[in-house]
């Protein structure tokens, strides 16, 4: 395996996007990461598209968008990881180009979920996981599956519904910042979140990420050529790779997401560190908070802080820029929007750009001491899970974070 | 209860199939600006429908164990394990040499959730408490939990999985009720 670096990021607006067709919306990424790059088509070798689809009207998105971005005749595959379709797509362009298939490959993530309306929506994300024995018969929710774990958390150690609408709060603050989020602009308050309707008790409509169309795009390249394409090559150091079971009757507890854990366990070995006390190797995160409770929980699946602990983590103020860990500086899943197959690119561009040092504005930006960040992207309620390094270095583990 | 879920979702789609015939007739197109008002869409002239249909042969008796009143697991004659939802096979032991087992049906409430926002196909329904319990056989089961208010289920709290009819359709499946 050879290294792979990130060497190019694209990033559509997201939003209800009704004024652009799904090709339409993945060329404003991927001609973004051509620019980037200063790649022509002609140089990407590969392209992976992450699309969850079923709500919108192309069964065949990859070729779709080859097609429009001049990417065909380049071979193409589109895959599927529930939400973390997105990362999917990236894993499977580094393999690419880690084994040498390709020296120059592209993931591209797009959703276009407001081809459908809202009720196909709900009814299709509700349907993920295990159709026949959980939704058939008890009409489970998106929603609801985090709800099961939200129930759980509260109860086993006593965090209240106020903890969690401080994420919401949190990622809305950053959100308001970043002119490609959904949010844009908009900042919410504690009491507002307390005060939005229960959608599936305990979450509540501020507690939740909404319908998004998106698309973001990624160029990755081999060591021989990522530093003769740009100056600032960001090294995907490590990608662990986890399942969760289908029917969430099959899991013993409900405070944590084991896909993720052991996800992380994997791409934390590859780098050398131990899975506890993890904030103080990075200087950034982006976690996968489709739901208030996920952004908790997964501050613990990936070691932040240990299991129950995570709620003080939002309580103390410590995910926020100039805290332990800065998580979600882009909004997160919960202000910039959750368009399901892009979300995990999108991660990729965000993490891509926080290393680079050239987020805008500096209020979103987190201070790059050692040059290490990570993203969290779980696909369904940790049916999948994908845990990515990034580094700006090409080899060595992790240092630790002077103290501030 | 109000309109059956049948007639909400024929009534929905017969709406938007209505205005998309008027739109046409009067431009000769089916575009017409998006629900803000914003932007301009075509409004998809071809329908598809969807309405799976799942093989259950290797699954048979637990179904027909719902018609006698009994809720029934698999369990692999070589390792033990109980399966629920029940498995043909055993893919550790790699044999379909399955007994099949009634269950207890008695239970602790792990979690649960309240689904306020309902799928369309459930909009007929009140709000219902889906709940995972684990049973006294080690296994979790997941099901709705039926309770007069919602404010009364408890994490921890005594469940006992029973066969219900469910109304309005009136199929056979199985709820939790609490044990006093
Ligand atoms: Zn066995």
């Amino acid at each position: 395996m050879r290294g792979v670096a990130i060497v190019g990021v694209g990033h559509a607006k997201f939003g209800r996007r009704t004024d652009a067709t799904l090709g339409e919306l993945a060329w404003e990424a991927v001609k973004e990461a051509l620019d980037d790059a200063r790649l022509d088509q002609k140089d990407i070798q590969y392209f992976v598209v992450g699309n969850a689809g079923g709500w919108s009207a192309e069964p065949l998105p990859a070729v779709v968008i080859g097609e429009y971005c001049g990417l065909t005749p380049k071979g193409a595959m589109r895959v599927e990881a529930a939400c973390a379709s997105g990362s999917a797509a990236l894993y499977n362009a580094y393999l690419a180009v880690a084994s040498g298939m390709a020296d120059i490959a592209m993931a591209i993530g797009v959703e276009k979920m407001y081809e459908s309306p809202t009720p196909t929506v709900v009814e299709f994300i509700g349907r993920a996981g295990n159709y026949f024995w959980e939704f058939e018969n008890f009409g489970l929710t998106f929603p609801g599956y985090y709800a099961l774990y939200m129930t759980a958390y509260m109860n086993r150690f006593g965090a209240t519904e106020e903890d969690f609408c401080k994420v919401a709060v949190k990622n809305h603050y950053y959100g308001s910042m970043n002119p490609k989020a959904q949010f844009y602009g908009l900042r919410i308050t504690v009491d507002q979140c307390l005060k939005s309707r229960y959608v599936a008790w305990p979450i509540k409509l501020y507690d939740s990420s909404p319908i998004t169309d998106g698309a973001a795009a990624v160029i990755l390249a081999s060591e021989e050529l990522a530093r003769k394409i740009t100056d600032t090559p960001v090294w995907i150091r490590s990608i662990g790779v986890a399942t969760g079971t289908a029917n969430l009757s099959k899991r013993p507890d409900f405070i944590g997401l084991d896909a993720a854990y052991q996800a992380a366990e994997q791409a934390f070995r590859r780098v050398g560190i131990e899975h506890r006390d993890t904030w103080k190797y990075f200087d950034v995160a982006d976690v996968h908070d489709c739901f208030t409770i996920a952004e908790v929980m997964a501050y613990e699946d990936l070691g932040f802080t240990e299991r129950g602990t995570g709620i003080q983590l939002i309580r103390e103020g410590q995910t926020y820029k100039g805290g332990l860990i800065p998580v979600n500086l882009d909004g997160g899943l919960k202000a910039k929007g959750h368009p399901i197959g892009a979300t995990g690119v999108s991660m990729a561009v965000e993490m891509t750009k926080q290393l680079r040092q050239s987020v805008e504005p500096r209020d979103r930006q987190a201070d790059v001491y050692v040059g290490w960040a990570l993203s969290h992207n779980v696909g369904g309620t940790g049916h999948y899970a994908y845990i990515t390094l990034y580094s700006l270095d090409k080899d060595g583990s992790p240092k630790v974070k002077p103290k501030r | 209860m109000g309109m059956s879920l049948e007639a909400k979702y024929e009534e929905f789609w017969r709406q938007a199939i209505k205005q998309l015939n008027d739109v046409v007739k009067a431009t000769g197109l089916p575009i017409a600006p998006d629900e803000k008002g914003q932007y301009s869409l075509w409004y998809d002239v071809r329908e598809l429908r969807l309405r799976f249909s799942i093989s259950v042969e290797r699954i048979k008796r637990f179904f027909e164990g719902l018609r006698e009143g009994k809720i029934y697991a698999t369990r692999c004659r070589r390792c033990g394990r109980y399966y629920f939802p029940p498995q043909a096979d055993c893919p550790y032991c790699r044999v379909s040499d399955m007994d099949w087992v009634e269950i207890s049906g008695e239970g602790e409430l792990l979690t649960y959730t309240v689904i306020n926002t309902k799928p369309l196909t459930f909009s007929h329904y009140p709000d219902y408490v889906v709940a995972i319990a684990r049973m006294r056989e080690g296994f979790n089961v997941l099901a709705w939990l039926r309770v007069d208010d919602p404010r009364k289920a408890r994490v921890g709290m005594k469940v006992k999985l029973q066969v219900v009819k469910r109304e309005p359709e009136g199929y056979l499946t199985y709820e939790f009720v609490p044990i006093e």
